[in-house]
């Protein structure tokens, strides 16, 4: 079974390796269509966030256990400028540049845990867990 | 170029995406949408989405560009098929999809663009 992936994010059309590779894992965790259609788009949303504002990175994901619960979560990592003001970039209708300033905060919402991680020297990375329910 | 084709049937631009959608070809789409507007002055633009498993955010605003353009060139759009998942994880991200008509099928949308179009 597959229960790991990585996926470089350097150009836009990664970003369907993105969802597929998501869609795959989550069908084989046994994920129902709405909550797959909801990782999907968090991971593409994220994944968007990784190539634009990131300036490119990459994907993990990975099928998670915890007691008896199953789960995916998505690492996104990249080496762009990072997030200056995480409150801000969190904040519905906030954008950096295009899109509807839903990407991360939007992108929040449709998962069980998100977090944010500063690298050091530059780059950010962030961590999506969606948990399956029993 | 990957282009999503568009159908000119009497007095509608007909868009039925059957490929996954990606950035550049929701731009392109807006970019053609907006010339076939100009030139075959349609009165309405129809976009099936049922082949779409997920919308994101950056595929919304593009709907709702496309809908804010045919308004100012005189056409009114409507988006259609949208999958019940689709609709829920849009409303759950905070995406409202503002201005932009909607309808179940390709029949009822067609009632509807007709509707409205001849109003």
């Amino acid at each position: 079974m597959l229960n790991s992936e990585y996926v470089p994010i350097k150009m836009e059309e990664d970003l369907l390796l993105v969802r597929k590779c998501v869609r795959q894992l989550a069908s084989s965790v046994g994920f129902g269509v709405l909550d797959m259609t909801r990782l999907m788009t968090a991971a593409v949303e994220l994944g968007r966030n990784t190539l634009i504002h990131g300036k490119g990175g990459h994907m993990r994901a990975v099928i998670v256990v915890k007691d008896k619960a199953k789960g995916i979560r998505l690492d996104f990592e990249d080496a762009g400028p990072g997030i200056p003001d995480l409150d801000l970039a969190l904040t519905d209708g906030y954008t950096s540049k295009d899109g509807m300033g839903l990407g991360l905060s939007g992108a929040k919402r449709l998962v069980n845990e998100f977090t944010v991680i500063p690298v050091t020297p530059r780059g950010v990375r962030i961590i999506a867990i969606s948990w399956l329910d029993e | 170029m990957e282009r999503i084709p568009i159908l000119h049937v009497g007095t509608l631009l007909l868009v039925t995406i059957q490929v996954d959608m990606h950035d550049r070809l929701a731009t392109n789409l807006q970019e053609d949408l907006t010339h076939r507007l100009s030139e075959t002055h349609a009165k309405g633009v129809l976009i099936d989405i049922s082949a779409l498993d997920i919308v994101d955010s950056y595929i919304a605003r593009i709907v709702g560009n496309i809908a804010q353009t045919s308004r100012i060139l005189d056409a009114h759009t409507v988006l259609v098929g949208m999958r019940p998942p689709v609709a829920m994880t849009l409303v759950e991200m905070g995406v409202t999809l503002e201005g932009v008509s909607t309808a179940l099928n390709i029949d009822k949308g067609m009632l509807l663009l007709n509707k409205i179009i001849n109003k």
